[in-house]
């Protein structure tokens, strides 16, 4: 039954469309409380070292400098999970880590001051990667981290998921028909690298109460966690609008730490905008990923077995990698209907760059790591990977164990359908040849096709709270506390309440995101919007109109039930002439509140399937991506250029071309990054676009009044596995390692054919 | 123009949007310093955040802004190269008198062609330069003068449609 939406599923102006085609959205380095000063950030050169000695004075006396801090006089705060990361410690951890902050009248005079300060280091050895990490005797980041191992897992409560153990995979892999195992990693830590580099404000009202500016795609983050990371001030979070996140920017907790500790010095507004080349060294990677195990297999596609260990390197510190390890864990179990597991996890410091909340948050990394293995056996079996993937993911009824250890029955939908709508669109029967088979040769071009597909049952993780004013004026307000980053949430969310309170689209706006002015909001991740907030801010509506119907029935002279009301008019039903303005309904002094909330609720995984075709030239080493056809099914479309958009996103923010060219390379004996500038740092161009098709099915989900769910945060995910199986099949080889630049291409093609190169 | 410290100063003029900004050469915030970028003139001194600083390497485009009929990196050009320049930003597409949208901001606004919209202004202002030069640029020639402009969201398919939108009804060089 199809339903006539109002503006639900049409395609609506963004509500913050003029301001930014004309620039007056304001980001966060467009805006300045007043008095405001700069702060900056002295860094390591060294990737792991003591602090002997440190001198400020002279930076202190330079001009136009109004403080300067270091690890002995910053505020006593604590991040990390659990807490092991200080404002600024007398131990740096990697070429990047904080030293020392300044505050001062301009940028420049802060910039300049970093020079004058003099530190003294003592190196300590150092680890680039995780088995030097884990070699007996290595050197130790942490001490409350013996042998660079994390093992505290509270990330979702006492039974967080760190492993999946389920059945018995003894008897899965006797009862297979081909196992393959190996270990195969997924180490390009590549970075999402939104446009905007992150950027802070923070002020101090007095000794307890602090407000904080910055450009985050989660407001209430800045509030509710990092409130426990410094000693319960009350927090005032205000987020302007976001220039790219994909998860990066939810919060920005070191950031934060040295705005605040600078302005709590000054007494001042302080704003620390990194830069590119900080941006690029110190902020967020995604976490390396490494898996060594078998799956096993029967000959029509039945996963008997999962065994193995996940390898997951988080850098100098970890913040977030053990919710991305507990959802890993889950979405592995979407994708994978298997009875028999033994995952395990090991969660590796090592003196890089930290790793951080990411597209993807972990299934992307576990997936891409095993999609060799997975590759590998399928091709045993000889299954078309569309038959094996149909097959195998989460069905109505199918069972999973989600991130917070509980075992979850999936009620959503079989998404079979949409896996036939996209190999169709895609023409997969035609191009599909079988293993290792090309599509298409053409002299040193050899065309080949793959699929990957993911999953993730966050789309109703966390709670969510939103009041709904209405106003005599015949306005309604959505109180949220809901950020804009890109995926224009926030004018969904005004459509839904739009379409419940049949206004105008024009008359229901957002307050900002305040968390001062709006209820508690758990943010824009894991595709939540649509679902979870969504749910809030419907529900609020419904209960604003309520509230209004009630008021009014008795001077109507009618049940509130009877009531109805189209563009501020309310009326009853059959009678149409009964009638009354909301002006007169509401009282010019006073306003009707309702409010709405949401659970969490992880039974409704959302997927998506991405085709992709490649053209590899065996000459060049170039891996073309020439088609991606992605398909999933919303349930309902709330705003089609909104998720076109998130679904083109596959391409960006350290995705699909994780499996072409993007990576983080860090030079193993010195620790500094070697591509830190956009330059050096591959991404696709306006010229390079492959042709993009989304096949999108609406078919009703159990969800809310709309019956949609969200997707869009999947959409890089299945990308770099899909790829790495249509090189495989364009070069008749399995390929393995991520990224798939021409001299791997070109390196395998030689072995191949028996050429020798001694330059490759 | 006020002197500051009896030393000689030269000025700079700039026509930003029409305006023209008579600026003194200094270290002063309400100054130009000879090591000023273009893009930080007019978002530091003058107060025009339009343009937006992505990079600040010349990588990503975001920061281009119309000078002289040309699309430039104005966080690749110093303030003091600009003398007697005249400027268009984001700020100055839309007609001043009734607040229209030029076209190709009411085709991007049509086509929801960005997400986190930090490109866009780059991209418009990129997109009025090749229009204003070729009224119906085909869409190879639109993808390669915005080549040097980076989107991370990957709007990027909107971005050519909108911005061929334009071009085909040829009201690029209202
Ligand atoms: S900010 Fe100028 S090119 Fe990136
Ligand atoms: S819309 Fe976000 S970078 Fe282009």
């Amino acid at each position: 039954m199809t339903k006539k939406y109002r503006f639900i599923g049409k395609t609506t102006p963004r509500k913050d469309g003029v301001a930014i085609v004309t620039g007056k959205a304001d980001y966060i380095d467009d805006i300045h409380p007043v008095s405001m000063l700069h702060g900056k950030v002295l860094r390591s050169p060294h990737p792991h070292a003591n602090i002997t000695a440190i001198h400020t004075d002279k930076a202190k006396d330079a001009p136009g400098v109004r403080a300067v801090l270091t690890h002995a006089d910053v505020p006593p705060w604590m991040t990390g999970m659990p807490r092991h990361v200080k404002v600024l410690d007398q131990r740096v951890r990697f070429v990047g880590d904080a030293v020392a902050l300044v505050a001062a009248d301009t940028l420049e005079q802060a910039t300049a001051a970093l020079d004058l300060i003099e530190v003294t280091y003592e190196p300590l050895p150092a680890v680039f990667d995780m088995d030097a990490a884990l070699a007996p005797g290595a050197p130790q980041l942490h001490d409350i981290f013996p042998g660079n191992l994390v093992t505290d897992f509270p990330a979702f409560g006492p039974n967080t998921l760190s492993k999946v153990v389920r059945g018995d995979v003894e008897k899965g892999f006797e009862a297979a028909d081909f196992i393959s195992e190996g270990t195969f990693g997924y180490e390009n830590i590549a970075n999402p690298l939104p446009i905007e580099p992150p950027g802070v404000i923070a002020q101090w009202e007095d000794d307890q109460r602090l407000t904080v500016w910055s450009g985050t795609q989660s407001a209430s983050w800045h509030r509710w966690i990092m409130q426990s990371k410094m000693g319960f001030p009350d927090i005032r979070a205000i987020t302007t609008q976001c220039g790219g996140s994909f998860g990066s920017k939810n919060y920005a907790p070191q950031c934060l730490f040295y705005a605040s500790a600078l302005a709590k010095e000054t007494g001042r507004a302080v704003k620390v905008c990194y830069t590119k080349d900080e941006h690029f060294g110190a902020f967020v990677l995604r976490l390396g990923s490494r898996f060594c195990g078998k799956i096993g297999m029967k000959k029509d596609g039945t996963v008997t077995a999962v065994a193995g260990d996940w390898m997951v390197d988080n850098g100098a510190f970890s913040d977030m990698s053990q919710s991305q390890i507990a959802v890993g864990c889950g979405e592995a179990q979407l994708v994978l209907n298997c009875e028999n597991w033994n995952l395990t996890t090991k969660l590796v410091c090592t003196n890089r760059c930290p790793s951080g909340v990411i597209r993807g948050f972990g299934g992307q990394e576990l997936e891409s790591a095993f999609a060799p293995i997975l590759a590998d056996v399928m091709a045993k079996a000889q299954l078309d990977p569309v038959e094996f993937f149909k097959k195998n993911y989460v069905k109505p009824g199918g069972k999973y164990i989600w991130r917070e250890g509980n075992l979850w029955t999936c009620r959503g939908k079989d998404y079979t359908d949409a896996m036939e709508k996209g190999a169709v669109s895609f023409g997969w029967k035609d191009k599909w040849n079988g293993w290792l088979v090309p599509t298409a040769v053409e002299g040193s071009k050899r065309t080949g096709v793959g699929i990957g597909i993911h999953g993730n049952a966050d789309v109703g993780e966390d709670d969510s709270e939103a009041y709904i004013r209405l106003n005599a004026d015949g306005t309604a307000t959505i109180h949220a506390s809901v950020s804009e980053s890109g995926m224009g949430q926030r004018s969904s969310l005004c459509k839904m309440a739009a379409e419940v309170l049949q206004l105008p689209l024009e008359k229901v706006h957002m307050t900002p995101p305040d968390t001062l002015v709006n209820p508690f909001d758990f943010g824009l991740v894991g595709s939540r919007g649509t679902y979870a907030v969504g749910s809030a801010v419907i529900n609020a509506a419904e209960d604003a109109l309520k509230k209004l119907f009630e008021r009014v029935a008795p001077e109507l002279q009618a049940q509130p039930e009877d009531l109805d009301t189209l563009d501020a008019r309310i009326f009853v039903k059959g009678k149409p002439e009964q009638a009354m303005g909301w002006g007169r309904a509401i009282g010019i002094m006073r306003s009707v509140t309702g409010y709405g909330e949401f659970k969490s609720d992880y039974s409704v995984p959302n997927f998506l399937a991405l085709f992709v075709e490649v053209e590899v030239d065996t000459q060049t080493g170039a891996v073309k991506i020439k088609r991606v056809v992605t398909s999933t099914d919303a349930g309902q479309i709330i705003d089609p250029p909104s998720l076109n958009g998130q679904l083109y996103g596959a391409l960006g923010s350290a995705g699909l071309d994780t499996a072409v060219f993007e990576e983080t390379i860090i030079d193993k004996k010195s620790g500094h990054m070697l591509n830190m500038n956009m330059c050096d740092y591959k991404w696709r161009t306006f010229n390079e676009l492959p042709e993009f098709e989304n096949v999108i099915l609406e078919t009703p989900f159990p969800t809310h009044r709309f019956k949609a769910i969200g997707v869009g945060e999947i959409s890089t995910s299945p990308g770099p596995g899909a790829v790495l199986m249509a090189v495989s099949n364009a070069m008749g080889q399995h390929m393995t390692d991520y990224p798939l630049t021409p001299d791997r291409i070109l390196k395998v093609w030689g072995e191949k054919k028996g050429i020798k190169n001694e330059t490759v | 123009m006020k002197k500051t410290n009896g030393k000689e100063r030269t000025a700079v003029t700039l026509v930003v949007n029409g305006v023209t900004h008579e600026l003194n050469v200094g270290d002063q915030p309400y100054q130009v310093s000879p090591c000023h970028t273009l893009a930080q003139t007019l978002r530091e001194t003058l107060g025009v955040t339009g343009t937006k600083v992505g990079c600040d390497q010349g990588a990503c485009g975001s920061c281009t802004v119309i000078m002289d009929g040309r699309p430039i990196l104005s966080c690749m050009t110093l303030t003091i190269q600009c003398h007697g320049s005249e400027i268009t930003t984001i700020e100055g597409l839309a007609d001043p008198a009734s607040g229209k949208l030029h076209p190709i901001q009411q085709s991007f606004v049509d086509h929801s062609a960005f997400q986190c919209g930090f490109c866009t202004p780059g991209i418009i202002m990129a997109s009025k330069s090749l229009l204003d030069r070729h009224p119906s640029a085909d869409k190879q020639a639109v993808k390669e003068a915005l080549s040097g402009h980076y989107c991370r969201c990957i709007s990027h398919y909107q971005v050519v449609d909108a911005v061929m939108d334009v071009a085909e009804k040829g009201e690029g060089d209202r």
